[in-house]
């Protein structure tokens, strides 16, 4: 009786569940692709159409195509933003990610006594908020009560200047450093833990030397990590705006409203309700982020190949 | 592991691994000395700030006092940032972490037509710098009526490209294909299937992606500075920015003290998760990009 029953169910509940198999991928994917479109893709696109536009006085909103771009091209504020950018990221990103991968290579060398609190407490800075951060080194970095300048005081040393034009740059990019070497480490350290024990044995049998072992095996090794970190930092870098924006309270003569790029975008649409431009300038930043990504993993891609 | 052709014997050992060790030292000396700065700043009182050494405590223990004031300046305001923080850190978290499963599920173990094409979006996005989304995504919710309100910061912050990707890479690992098959067979409905065995063997990978989506949201500084207004719906980091850009100028140094002690208060819920989840987070940090 059972047996009788049960038999042509089978089939039919075979099919509503191949069925289901089918859509339920789209309902998986249906809640973080909704919100993927709307808050990302939609910007996106409504970025690059805002930047194809110019609010005038008279006649309103009207197209405008390249211009804003024009006007970013020739906009010596657009440039000089750029051009400290640039500075900064020569300055900033070999410092950072020398300083985390020769941390991570004398992590890894084994010869360290106490290594698990060395990895975590190099680590702890990138668990402080980069405003936090930023506001800290303030103060520490500060002519009314700053420890260097109590220091420079005492020794009787000419007070540090750290807010004049030159010296800002180097200012912020300690911040960044400071919060970001621990977990550019850990990146790094977790990459070399990976390489396998036999090369360490086969470079000892072949009489290589320590220094010889990290540069010509174990650097290689983990060229693809030090690609990405490459890029990760390089987005950093353009992106930069928490750090400057609140050291402007201290030096509002060297921070102006168009230090980086991405303090440009915010003033030209948040001060002067240009989202337009704003937009523009953002969408070259962003390209320019695009773009140094694409080119490092062709770089990489083409090397790979060879 | 040792060094090549080196023992723990050798007087050249020895040598180097002192020698490493100090130059460890001296960088953990600079990992520190902001927060070892900032703590013991929170300790003192105003006046002390300037007269005693940044390095020392002061002449006075003023810790109590100091937090009697960050709570209570400006009608207590500092508590509603604090919980405003947990709030849309929790909400954002978990929000994240599970549109993130979902659909990296969906990606790792279904065949659907489009995959490929919409994997590579999702995966080209974690490049796209939040920065130059923020001005359109301001008009945008703008536009939606959510300006100012939680929600302008919490729904764009629960798309998490990267957390797709590193849930995705979990899952591949760690939920095996003829495990769901065989639940198929037995005649478990898809979403019996993900609940019930599917999310319990990538509950690790979830935890992780929640902690770094909480740190991330209470860290967030750009987002919420734009789309959120009144000084009722801030995080602490944006309310905290705020008081301490007023203390910059002419007549705020009442607020050293509070800004300091502000400070310290609010790294120390982040604090606390990274010395308890240290293992779910840093996995979650290498993952990414060891594999890469």
């Amino acid at each position: 009786m059972t047996d009788i029953s049960a038999r042509p169910l089978r089939p039919a509940r075979r099919r509503s569940s191949k069925w289901a198999q089918k859509l339920a991928p789209y309902f998986f994917l249906a809640p973080f692709l909704v919100l993927f479109i709307v808050f990302l893709v939609v910007p996106l696109f409504y970025a690059l159409q805002l930047s194809f536009f110019r609010e005038t006085m008279v006649g309103g909103i009207r197209f405008v195509g390249l211009d804003n771009y024009g006007k970013a091209l020739t906009d010596q504020k657009f440039w000089d933003g750029v051009l400290l950018l640039l500075r900064y990221g020569l300055f900033q990103l070999p410092v950072m990610l020398g300083a985390a991968l020769l941390l991570a290579l004398i992590l890894d060398s084994g010869m360290l006594w106490a290594r698990a609190f060395f990895r975590l407490g190099l680590f702890l800075p990138y668990a402080v908020p980069t405003v936090i951060a930023a506001l800290i080194w303030g103060y520490l970095y500060g002519p009314s009560f700053g420890p260097m300048t109590q220091i420079a005081d005492y020794f009787g040393l000419p007070r540090p200047d750290l807010f004049n034009a030159n010296t800002m740059l180097y200012a912020i990019a300690n911040i960044s450093i400071w919060e970001h070497v621990g977990y550019f480490m850990i990146i790094y350290f977790a990459a070399l833990q990976a390489i396998p024990a036999d090369f360490e044995e086969a470079a000892v049998v072949s009489g290589a030397r320590a220094w010889q072992y990290v540069i010509y095996v174990k650097l290689p090794l983990i060229r693809g990590t030090i690609l990405v970190t490459v890029i990760f930092a390089t987005i950093g870098a353009l992106q930069l705006f928490a750090e400057p924006y609140l050291l402007e309270a201290l030096a509002p003569a060297v921070i102006t409203s168009s230090y980086t790029p991405n303090i440009y975008a915010y003033n030209l649409a948040f001060v002067n309700q240009d989202y337009n431009y704003s937009a523009a300038i953002s969408f070259v930043l962003g390209a320019v982020v695009a773009v140094v990504s694409y080119v490092f993993q062709l770089v990489s891609a083409r090397r790979e190949g060879k | 592991m040792a060094i090549v052709g080196k023992t723990s014997s050798s007087r050249s050992f020895r040598v180097s691994r002192n020698m490493l060790t100090a130059l460890m030292v001296l960088f953990i000396l600079y990992s520190f000395a902001p927060i070892v700065y900032v703590l013991l700043s929170s300790t003192k009182s105003n006046a002390d700030l300037f007269t005693t050494f940044g390095f020392w405590f002061g002449n006075s223990f003023a810790l109590w006092d100091n937090l009697q004031l960050v709570f209570a300046y400006q009608n207590a305001i500092f508590s509603t940032w604090l919980w405003n923080s947990f709030v849309y850190s929790t909400t954002i978290a978990v929000g994240a972490a599970l549109l993130s499963t979902w659909a990296a599920y969906a990606f790792s173990k279904y065949e659907f037509r489009g995959k490929k094409a919409i994997f590579a979006v999702v995966l080209g996005a974690v490049m796209i710098p939040q920065t130059a989304l923020v001005v359109p995504l301001f008009l945008l919710v703008t536009s939606m009526g959510l300006v100012n309100t939680p929600w302008a910061f919490i729904l764009p912050s629960m798309v998490s490209p990267f957390g797709v990707y590193l849930m995705k890479s979990y899952i591949d690992e760690s939920v095996p294909s003829e495990l769901i098959d065989a639940a198929r067979v037995d005649g478990a409905s898809e979403f019996r299937i993900f609940w019930s065995i599917a999310f319990r063997l990538m509950a690790p990978g979830f935890s992780t992606v929640v902690l770094l989506n909480f740190v991330w949201s209470w860290n967030n500084y750009f987002l919420p500075l734009v789309v959120l207004s009144s000084s009722n719906t801030l995080p602490v980091t944006v309310g905290l920015a705020q008081w301490y850009k007023l203390g910059g100028g002419a007549g705020g140094a009442i607020l050293y003290s509070i800004v300091l002690t502000g400070a310290v208060v609010s790294i120390v819920p982040v604090v606390i998760l990274f010395l308890f989840m240290q293992r779910y987070w840093l996995g979650g940090l290498t993952t990414g990009s060891v594999k890469a």
